[in-house]
């Protein structure tokens, strides 16, 4: 059974808490005590309907204002699925959230309401997930009951979107979009169809979830950040060295050469363990503990890479940065968290910061600030071996930790 | 079948536990959360031991299958057991027991466990909790930060990106780990099946003392402080093991994995649901959290 993790973004008040708990209600999802807790809390709010939104608003804060502040994680599984949904906020103040929600997921669901149209808030946060290298976006033109299912529109805000998307991304033909009409109050197209959607001939949210193929995300050059070694110190095993790590990409077999970075010195694989047994091969995303031929030098940190496609050594970096703390940028040293490595850098310069609501990258100020997207050059302690984003995902992307409070300040991938 | 992916990211939260911390402890229940979590520890670090040190909170009401199954585990894992008890926080005056007939140590564990990674000087505790129990713990990361006092602020958390744990901290702070923080009961369960993962008697059906309470079935036991209830025979088991006083039977006859598994997918009402001590209040584990409950 294979992982599907979507996010869902959309302005304050499109009904994104409510479309998830619409897709755990009606896929069943929710036991009958959770269903009783907040039909107690949602009469006593005075409503007249069972509030579903009450399912991922967790924090006593959330409640009484009605809002989301905090990614909120649900899970539901369907006869071929496991579902892991992060549940975004929509006010504009929390970008730092919807950046953290897309990091690692696969899919978006980007909620319009029917009335309104793309806003604002659309194109950011379609924006951001094309950044992020969401490959799959489901657009859910919410609130249809309002506009009396009126086909036309759902019809017209489709060609809008898709207009936005071209100017946004020009051909980019990675990705794909989909639209969905719904009422997520009533449950209208989210597990269930309705008859006053006859004139659409598309699957249903939960469908649509249950079938897209998954096999994009699977790139091919093989990395492995060395996570841990494990050396038994027993009498009963001796020689025993294994590096411990999962698959950030790609495969690797027994046999096949491998380089290990920065250092640059090479072997084979000579043996692959997942706890008891022996393996001929590892997958993207498999954990495992790889042994060499060879004894070389090799610690946590170390990128392991099959000879032949290694990436380069960079010790100047040009990548976009999102500030997600609330201490603003200090000329500084900053701690550089990838894969399983970290090094100090320092942004040597701030080249260009996104303008939110034209969504152009301007001249920079020289500052930068919580929920600033800027274009930057860093400068790092040691040679790195870093991917594209766009190319190796999870060889493209670090984090920024700043060394006095520890906070993670900043979101980083590599262009 | 148990989706694979969610093993493997555990046992990547686990490796980096290993690596980024100097004094890691494990926090073992007896319950099928933190037995799952010494079976992907025992994955995570073969053919070494568990890198970890093993710590129980006792409250001295634990079910007396629980503390026996403990021992043959750790001695079997050749794990690195310490065990600190609720009843010495009391006799130190740090805790004071609750009295009336809902009387339970559950709250009282805060305490022992805070003075424990005090005193033990650990720096992150693997905890066995899951997003999906409870509405405040869906909001929890994965590495979640505790302060000296070991609150948790749920408003202050780092963002967790991409596979990146952020495990740096100042001396005195700790981290709550979470690896399974992405199952559910389901997931665990489905687990413990496939890798066949033995577990206490008394999550499969068996006969046992009950009483019933504000309409819920409660296993008998000197800890409980009756009030007139009659006490009768059911064949009951157990979704949950926590303390003996706040642990709600579930009447059934599912003996084995698959009957449970069955049972599970059926069931109406979700696993805290039969845990009281959730059911205070609306926040109720959110209040906990933030005073250093796990």
């Amino acid at each position: 059974m294979d992982v599907l993790k979507f996010t869902t973004a959309g302005s304050v008040d499109d009904g994104k808490s409510t479309l998830i708990g619409r897709l755990l209600f009606d896929s069943n999802s929710i036991s009958k005590d959770q269903i009783d807790a907040i039909q107690k809390v949602s009469d006593r709010k005075g409503n007249d309907y069972l509030d579903l939104s009450l399912l991922t608003d967790g924090l006593l804060a959330e409640r009484e204002q009605g809002i989301t502040i905090d990614v909120s994680y649900k899970y539901f599984t369907s006869e071929k699925r496991r579902f892991i949904i992060a549940d975004c906020p929509g006010h504009v103040e929390y970008t730092r959230n919807m950046i953290t929600g897309t990091s690692d997921s696969d899919l978006i669901i980007i909620l319009i309401d029917a009335r309104a149209g793309i806003i604002e808030q659309t194109k950011r946060h379609f924006y951001i997930a094309s950044m992020m290298e969401i490959n799959e976006v489901v657009v859910c033109v919410n609130k249809m009951d309002l506009v009396d299912y009126d086909e036309n529109k759902f019809n017209q805000i489709q060609e809008d979107f898709m207009k936005m998307a071209q100017r946004i991304n020009g051909n980019d033909s990675k990705q794909t979009i989909s639209f969905i009409p719904i009422s997520a109050l009533k449950g209208e197209n989210i597990v269930k169809t309705s008859d006053n959607f006859n004139w659409f001939k598309g699957p249903t949210v939960f469908d649509f979830l249950e079938n897209v193929n998954l096999s994009k995300r699977i790139e091919n050059k093989f990395r492995f950040p060395v996570q841990y070694v494990i050396r038994p110190q027993s009498e009963v095993i001796t020689d025993y060295r294994g590096f411990a790590g999962r698959v950030m990409s790609g495969s690797i077999n027994v046999g096949d050469e491998i380089t290990v970075l920065p250092s640059q010195k090479k072997s084979k694989v000579k043996q692959i363990d997942v706890f008891d047994q022996q393996n001929n091969s590892l997958d993207y995303k498999e954990y495992g503990t790889i042994l060499l031929e060879d004894e070389i030098d090799l610690s946590r940190g170390d990128l392991m890479v099959k000879t032949g496609e290694e990436p380069q050594l960079f010790k100047e970096i040009n990548a976009t940065i999102c500030w997600v703390n609330e201490a603003p940028f200090q000329n500084k040293k900053y701690i550089l968290k990838y894969g399983t490595m970290q090094t100090y850098c320092k942004i040597a310069s701030i080249n260009k910061k996104l303008e939110i609501h034209e969504l152009n990258f301007e001249q920079a100020d020289g500052t930068i600030a919580l929920n600033d997207i800027c274009k930057v050059t860093l400068k790092t302690a040691f040679p790195i071996p870093l991917d594209r984003y766009d190319e190796v995902k999870y060889n493209g992307c670090f984090i920024l930790v700043d060394e006095q409070t520890n906070m993670t300040i900043a979101s980083g991938i590599i262009n | 079948m148990f989706p694979k992916e969610l093993e493997s990211e555990a046992i990547f939260i686990l490796r980096e536990v290993a690596a980024q911390f100097d004094n890691p402890a494990l926090l073992f229940s007896g319950g099928k959360d933190s037995i799952t979590l010494m079976r992907l520890a025992q994955k995570a670090f073969y053919p070494n031991k568990i890198p970890f040190t093993i710590m129980h909170v006792d409250t001295g009401h634990n079910f007396p299958e629980t503390i026996e199954f403990r021992d043959r585990l750790m001695k079997e894992l050749n794990a690195n057991l310490i065990v600190k008890y609720v009843q010495d926080s009391i006799d130190q005056n740090k805790a004071v027991e609750e009295t009336g007939k809902y009387a339970s140590r559950n709250a009282l564990q805060t305490v022992t466990l805070l003075d424990g990674i005090e005193e033990m000087k650990f720096d992150a505790c693997i905890g066995g909790a899951r997003r999906d129990e409870e509405k405040a713990r869906a909001k929890e990361r994965i590495f979640s930060v505790r302060d000296d006092f070991g609150q948790w602020d749920a408003k202050n958390q780092r963002p967790e990106l991409w596979h990146f744990l952020n495990g740096k901290i100042n001396h005195g702070e700790n981290v709550r780990v979470f690896p399974i923080s992405n199952w559910t009961e389901l997931d665990v369960w489905s687990y413990i099946k496939q890798e066949e993962i033995e577990i206490p008697s008394v999550y499969y059906s068996h006969q046992r003392q009950c009483f019933i309470r504000d309409g819920v079935i409660f296993p008998y036991s000197n800890h409980v402080n009756m009030d007139g209830e009659e006490i009768f025979e059911e064949t009951v088991r157990f979704r949950t093991i926590g303390d003996m006083t706040c642990t709600a039977a579930v009447k059934s006859e599912a003996a084995t994995i698959d009957k449970v598994i069955e049972e599970i997918k059926a069931a109406e009402i979700s696993e805290r649901g039969a845990r009281i001590d959730d059911q205070r209040s609306e926040a109720a584990m959110e209040d906990r959290k933030k005073a250093g409950y796990f």
